[in-house]
């Protein structure tokens, strides 16, 4: 690389006067207080909307429950969510698509074992247009022969190729390990399961379960939050049941046990995946739990991290986080790794989640947590979309703005010493259980001599 | 209806070493982005070192005089903010999105590796690894990896700097040195040819007041000549293919030029509207007719610049891509193609047709720039690009005022007899 004259790499690196001193942090503002409105219209729909007028647009979230207890729903489900916007009663695939697309809008459909969920966004002037395909989808979405072929033969070959996966086998392992045969392990429905959906299962299940009753609606945008409530209630008196949405049944509550090897015959790398009990948000010790759970090992500067990655150099991503399930939740701790140090990063995980529990974050190891999830929160919720998302999960586990607004407050007043006992009460290893997926010739010798662990398939459901 | 963007007061300057500011306040939320743009992208890379300015741009995450390997990620992440870095063809850019508690720190990083990045052997050979790992992962152990922006462009181009891979290959990446990480950074990461913005909540005279802290003591260096990669397009169709192990279907993609995204702005959104018209929703031509209607495809998209458009100066490409049954040969999915191009160039789009696609740009810009980081990066590089960060928030009309006309001539252009056509075969199917 032949330029003219230039410097030495060490001659860049080097001023005359040296290095300099990191500012510190200046005042943090708090975010503005959000005009809302959170109310629940007479056919059971709760309604949020919240406005924020950044830029002329609005984002829907709806979270319809959607649990199912026959074998069959996790692929009725599927084939739902991915025919849903295909055609209703009045409208066309092709004319929903220009109906929204003339109001810059976007609407999609997904569903998990908990939740059907519609997510969508539009200019602020099309709110009307959106409501009416929204209204229009939930209560006479047609889910036509053709469609219902089409996007289940799409789904079975997508499934083909997710199955493979290394990632979605440890997930479907380690809730069948933790879960049995809770409907919650069937995240992902079965191939042959999804080529058998008729149209008139599809049909019967949305009469059935999409429901208004129980289910929750977030508004965020440029608009009036009361008005715009009214709008909904007009668009969707025609959504009614008296029936209430199918809330997935408690999970039952661990309490820590075995780690399951699963046999993946020459897989080069293994996924180690580890979970406990932890608390949900309405919980008073949720904060501290939540500042404890990153040092441990919730981003990057955490103490899991910089000892499997960036010490040891065994896993490119190591990661602690919480799920939340009805009114309970867990904390989870995954990290892939290449077979020859997996038993190895096995063994430090364990040490680290000993180590938070019996020597406790520093009150520098808190400070740095505690600015780190203010200022994450502040990040994610600085745009329409990132509110909406955020106000859409915390809704679905019943709470709302005020939740929202309180936190900062609440991660402000968590003592060094609340930390140090939910890391304590959470952490500690035996209140773990888990999977790890990966070549069992070469991993069990090893995990062998750490104890603790099982060889074996997840009891079939 | 479609209103007029509402540009923010934004404010330009340039300090006395010659690097450009983009300020652009808005206290709507507590947060600031704070961005670094240079102009050098990968087509500025020499001959024999293919993938350099990715991997440089990996370097100057490793520290700097007053940083420590890792300082910068528990800087940005313990005062609660994001950060990452990206290469493209013509610059590469930097950014951290933080509380405005933190604008000052964020400020202070991006002017230590502007001023005295550390450069070693040690971090050199690591971050080698590391890109390395990064094209296992993203590239080779993929299905589709590098489809079609590493594949497309050998084919359409002729030119190395047009043509050549921005990844690198593993033998260029193994032979870069240290003295090559010096000459790039004096040529290319000096102030005069690097554009700061900062965005978000802060105090303009406040924030003029730390950029002239942090940032006016980098010494001055001459910006290098803008070169330009212009090359004369195809004179017939050139084809080639290429194996995909890990592809469950074949694919194709279609590359096309386009006009110049800067001087001939206009002419370019056409191609963009065009674009939309093809392929964007289930009321598109190419997705009704391909994948609804007949179907020949499973996916189909369409688009400029092969990371997305105001990316890249002269030249740009436009692309089709689709991903087909392996018992539907390319050659169908070509004809549908050209046939639905030459309907469109005979008789012009209808006003629906483009309303629906102005209408959904629009959202989408209007999207972008509430997302703090696309709006900060954006400023950038319309400053770098164009000289004129607000043009990002006029987009919108500017793409609302092409007409049927426009786009049915930008149909036109795109000629079956001069452009690329790369086909990606599975390794078990035979070749057609």
């Amino acid at each position: 690389m032949s330029t003219a004259a230039h410097r030495t790499a060490e001659e860049i690196g080097r001023t005359a006067g040296g290095a300099r001193p990191v500012p510190p942090l200046g005042v943090q503002k708090a975010a503005a207080d959000l005009s809302h409105v959170d109310t629940t219209l007479p056919n059971g729909l709760r309604v949020l909307s919240v406005r924020k007028a950044n830029v002329p647009l609005v984002e829907v979230r709806l979270r319809i429950p959607f649990a199912g207890a026959d074998a069959m729903h996790a692929a009725n489900a599927e084939v739902l969510a991915e025919t849903m916007l295909t055609g209703t009663a009045r409208r066309d695939r092709v004319e929903i698509d220009t109906e929204l697309a003339l109001i810059g809008g976007e609407l999609s459909v997904s569903v998990d074992p908990e939740r059907l969920a519609i997510n969508g966004n539009a200019l602020a002037s099309g709110l009307p247009t959106l409501f009416d395909v929204l209204a229009d989808a939930l209560t006479s979405a047609s889910y036509v022969d053709d469609e219902v072929a089409r996007e289940s033969a799409r789904l079975v070959e997508r499934l083909a190729v997710s199955r493979t996966q290394p990632r979605v086998i440890a997930r479907e392992a380690l809730l069948k390990h933790c879960y049995g045969d809770h409907p919650v392990t069937r995240e992902i429905p079965q191939a042959e399961d999804v080529a058998k959906v008729t149209p008139e299962q599809v049909r019967a299940l949305h009469s059935r379960a999409v429901l208004p009753r129980g289910s929750v609606l977030v508004l965020v945008g440029d608009f009036d939050p009361q008005g715009v409530v009214g709008e909904v209630e007009k668009a969707l008196q025609g959504w009614q049941s008296d029936a209430s949405a199918a809330v997935l049944p408690e999970l039952p509550v661990l309490s820590g046990g075995d780690v399951l090897l699963v046999p993946r015959s020459g897989a080069v790398q293994s996924q180690i995946r580890l979970i406990g009990q932890a608390l949900p948000r309405t919980d008073e010790r949720y904060a501290a739990l939540q500042l404890a759970n990153l040092a441990f090992g919730g981003y990057f500067s955490s103490r899991l991290v910089e000892n499997i990655r960036e010490d040891k150099g065994y896993t490119y991503s190591a990661h602690s986080g919480f799920e939340f399930s009805g009114s309970g939740a867990t904390v989870g701790v995954d990290a892939d790794t290449a077979n020859e140090v997996t038993a190895a990063a096995v063994l430090e995980t364990l040490y680290e989640l000993g180590r938070i529990a019996l020597v406790p974050p520093t009150e520098d190891e808190v400070e740095s947590v505690r600015q780190y999830a203010v200022g994450s929160l502040v990040t994610s919720t600085a745009s329409q979309a990132g509110l909406a998302s955020q106000l859409a999960a915390l809704a679905a586990s019943g709470l709302g703005v005020e939740w929202l607004a309180g936190h900062p407050g609440r991660l402000a007043a968590v003592t060094v010493d609340d930390v140090a006992k939910a890391a304590l009460e959470f952490f500690a290893p035996t209140r773990f259980t888990g999977v790890v997926v990966g070549d069992a010739d070469s991993l069990a010798p090893r995990l062998a001599a750490l104890g603790g662990f099982t060889v074996g398939e997840p009891a079939a459901s | 209806m479609v209103g007029p963007m509402a540009a923010p007061e934004n404010s330009r300057f340039t300090l006395d070493n010659g690097l450009r500011v983009v300020l652009a306040p808005d206290t709507t939320a507590p947060v600031v982005g704070v961005s670094v743009h240079y102009d050098v992208g990968f087509r500025s890379e020499p001959e024999g070192r293919t993938g350099f300015a990715h991997l440089f741009e990996h370097l100057m995450f490793q520290g700097s005089e007053s940083l420590e390997k890792l300082a910068h990620f528990k800087i940005v992440q313990s005062s609660g903010g994001t950060f990452n870095g990206s290469t493209h063809p013509d610059y590469t850019d930097y950014f951290e999105v933080l509380p405005s508690a933190a604008l000052e720190r964020a400020l202070f990083l991006e002017a230590d590796r502007m001023r005295a990045p550390k450069l070693t052997q040690e971090n050199l050979a690591n971050q080698i690894d590391v890109v390395k790992e990064e094209i296992r992962l993203n590239v080779l152990n993929r299905p589709y990896g590098g489809f079609p922006w590493i594949l497309l462009p050998p084919v359409l181009y002729q030119t190395f700097p047009n043509a050549h891979n921005g990844y690198g290959d593993f033998t260029d990446l193994e032979q870069a040195t240290l003295d090559d990480c010096a000459a790039f950074f004096d040529t290319y990461y000096s102030p005069a040819n690097a554009v700061l913005t900062v965005a978000g909540d802060f105090e303009p005279d406040h924030a003029r007041d730390l950029i002239e802290k942090h940032f006016g003591d980098v010494p001055h260096r001459p910006a290098p000549a803008k070169r330009s990669f212009v090359e004369p397009p195809p004179s017939r169709e050139i084809r080639d293919s290429h194996v995909d192990p890990h592809a469950p279907l074949p694919a194709l993609a279609v590359g096309y030029r386009m006009p110049d995204p800067i001087n001939e702005l206009d002419g370019y959104l056409a191609n963009l509207v065009l674009a939309g018209v093809l392929t964007d929703g289930d009321g598109s031509r190419l997705q009704q007719r391909l994948v609804h209607r007949e179907p020949l495809v499973t996916d189909i998209g369409a688009g400029a610049g092969l990371f997305g458009p105001f990316e890249a100066r002269d030249p740009d490409t436009f692309s089709v891509t689709a991903i087909h049954a392996p018992d539907v040969s390319p050659d169908r999915v070509l004809a549908a193609l050209d046939e639905e191009l030459e309907k469109l160039a005979a008789t012009p789009p209808e006003a629906q047709e483009l309303a629906k696609v102005t209408a959904r740009w629009s959202a989408s810009l209007h999207s972008e720039h509430d997302r703090l980081v696309s709006r900060t990066l954006g400023l950038g590089s319309f400053e770098l690009l164009y000289g004129d960060p607000s043009l990002m928030y006029r987009l919108a009309d500017r793409m609302a005022a092409v007409t049927a006309e426009d786009v049915a001539a930008a149909a036109k252009a795109l000629r079956p007899d001069s452009r690329a056509v790369l086909l990606v075969e599975p390794k078990n199917e035979e070749s057609k």
